[in-house]
């Protein structure tokens, strides 16, 4: 048995004629938080899509737990998905199921587990993400930060090998980051699990990341340990983690000649 | 010059039509395909009726209000229009049968289904949508959790059960309306209003032809909601225009289809 629960190999995707992903190579290792960074666009949820099998790659392959993630038929992917979470950016809870449902969902869904044992399970989830005494709440009474908690309790339901965090600090506050930043840590180390996080927040990301990968113009454009990270001198890389304006990423989406573009409008 | 602005806008416009026609069609078997799945996995749904029963509380058990305030109405103007033609001819005791004939046969499946895809079919495509924007049912694919059996099925045989039992109660409510216009306020025999209707209105050729086209209209309307709120682009206007697209398209679907139905009774 291979150390990598995950491996992508010389992958490539692209849809409407624009190649998203040109010959990617990752490994993300049993028990590891593994990082996916890049700037918006760079295709870090998708290539998180591909390891889930939402979508299927135009050239390479994906392998979860050594089964190609593409060759396998729905009951394949189902069997896969089972050994996944996945923590979505804006959480999506199940809007008519209040908190206590929502993380009893998979649970009722994929088990025949008895209902006294699920309500433990689910309180105990629930308790581990600090929100054991909103279980009565529904999803439209809580606040980002805590929906995001929610979503996590339900990604973790299962006790899942692999959890996948799309954008898990995006729009918290500094006490919510914080608190969903320990949680990532500690609940990938209490499960055994291996976390793949995408994500364009340095400081929280480098602070839980075991190993990180830059995704730029659809290839790796670096990887390495945070550590090994901010010390490069690779100028992408450099300019990414220290958020400098100029650097290969251009401030601005191509454009014409800009003193010609005014005069062009004022003639008009 | 001019002749090559001119073949230009020629073949964009070509590009256009095509593109349009191509587009309908890709629609036209998505939607199958979709009937297809809703139909298969079915199954799977049936094991957890109470889904079922919710959609029907939902879809059924709430658009009845609207139901039967328009039903009241509706049997109230065709017994007032009713006994304006008919006594001219001398034959106002025929009302109750023009009443409920007109009820049984048309108006009931008709508006029904009408009111149906207002009430409950923008209901079922906005939850839908805003469902697939919210990556609810991503957030169930990821889960191994098929959205089809899940959510489109129960709501797909909700819509079934419920559109028969609303067709027969906006029959019956309607055919109340008339009585109370007919015998009460113009005073048409009370005897002659219903031994008309009794002897007239025929269970196979009437009732239950009347109850055929409301089952068809009920898997026409609420595959159309499905399939709208399913294919909606996950953006607010992706939304709003597919709840447009459910009225206008069941409108058109139950307005054409009736006349088919009727035509193929008629002609039985």
């Amino acid at each position: 048995m291979t150390n990598n629960i995950v491996e992508i190999d010389n992958l490539s995707f692209g849809y409407k004629g624009r190649l998203l992903h040109k010959g990617i190579n990752m490994a993300f290792p049993r028990g590891k938080v593994v990082a996916i960074m890049g700037g918006s666009g760079s295709g870090k949820t998708t290539l998180l899509r591909l390891i889930g099998g939402q979508i299927k790659p135009s050239k390479g392959q994906v392998r979860v737990d050594g089964a190609v993630v593409h060759e396998q038929d729905r009951d394949g992917i189902y069997n896969l998905r089972r050994k996944m979470g996945m923590l979505f950016q804006h959480g999506a809870l199940f809007t008519d199921l209040n908190v206590f449902e929502n993380v009893a969902f998979p649970m009722r869904e994929l088990t025949d587990l008895p209902e006294t044992m699920i309500r433990d399970l689910v309180l105990m989830k629930l308790n581990a993400v600090g929100l054991r005494g909103a279980h009565t709440l529904m999803p439209a009474e809580l606040s980002g930060g805590m929906a995001r908690r929610v979503a996590l309790a339900r990604a973790v339901a299962l006790d899942p090998n692999i959890i996948m965090y799309d954008e898990p600090f995006a729009g918290l506050d500094p006490i919510s980051m914080g608190v969903i930043c320990g949680l990532i840590r500690s609940l990938n180390d209490a499960l055994g699990a291996t976390s793949i996080i995408v994500s364009h927040d340095v400081k929280e990301t480098f602070l839980i990341a075991d190993y990180v990968y830059f995704v730029a113009d659809g290839v790796v454009a670096a990887e390495g340990s945070p550590h090994d990270l901010m010390q490069s001198t690779l100028p992408f890389v450099h300019q990414f983690v220290h958020g400098d304006k100029d650097g290969p990423v251009p401030f601005h989406y191509p454009a014409g000649n800009y003193q010609s573009e005014l005069m062009q409008v004022s003639a008009t | 010059m001019i002749k090559s602005s001119l073949l230009s806008s020629i073949i964009r416009t070509l590009s256009g039509i095509g593109h349009r026609v191509t587009s309908r069609i890709w629609r036209l078997g998505a939607s199958a395909r979709l009937f297809y799945l809703t139909i298969i996995y079915s199954g799977e749904s049936f094991r957890r009726f109470h889904l079922t029963l919710r959609e029907i509380y939902a879809t059924g058990v709430m658009s009845l209000l609207i139901m039967i305030v328009s039903a009241f109405f509706v049997g109230m103007v065709l017994a007032l229009q009713g006994y304006n033609i008919l006594q001219k001819y001398g034959s106002s005791d025929a009302i109750g049968v023009f009443v409920s004939l007109t009820l049984v046969r048309e108006l009931g499946p008709v508006i029904t289904a009408l009111l149906f895809a207002g009430r409950a079919g923008t209901a079922i495509t906005a939850e839908i949508g805003l469902m697939k924007t919210t990556e609810q049912l991503s957030a169930m694919e990821m889960m191994a959790v098929n959205p089809i059996a899940r959510v489109i099925a129960p709501r797909f045989w909700a819509g079934v059960i419920s559109m028969p039992i609303l067709a027969s109660l906006f029959s019956m409510v309607g055919i109340l309306g008339g009585y109370l216009v007919a015998v009460p306020l113009i005073g048409v025999d009370d005897g002659a209003f219903w031994s008309q209707m009794q002897a007239n209105v025929d269970v196979r050729l009437d009732i239950v032809n009347g109850l055929i086209k409301s089952v068809v209209f009920g898997v026409v309307c609420t595959m159309i909601a499905l399939f709208q709120g399913f294919d909606a682009p996950p953006t607010a206007e992706g939304v709003s225009r597919a709840t447009t697209r459910t009225v206008v398209i069941s409108s058109l679907a139950v307005l054409g289809i009736d006349f088919v139905l009727t035509a193929f009774m008629l002609a039985v």
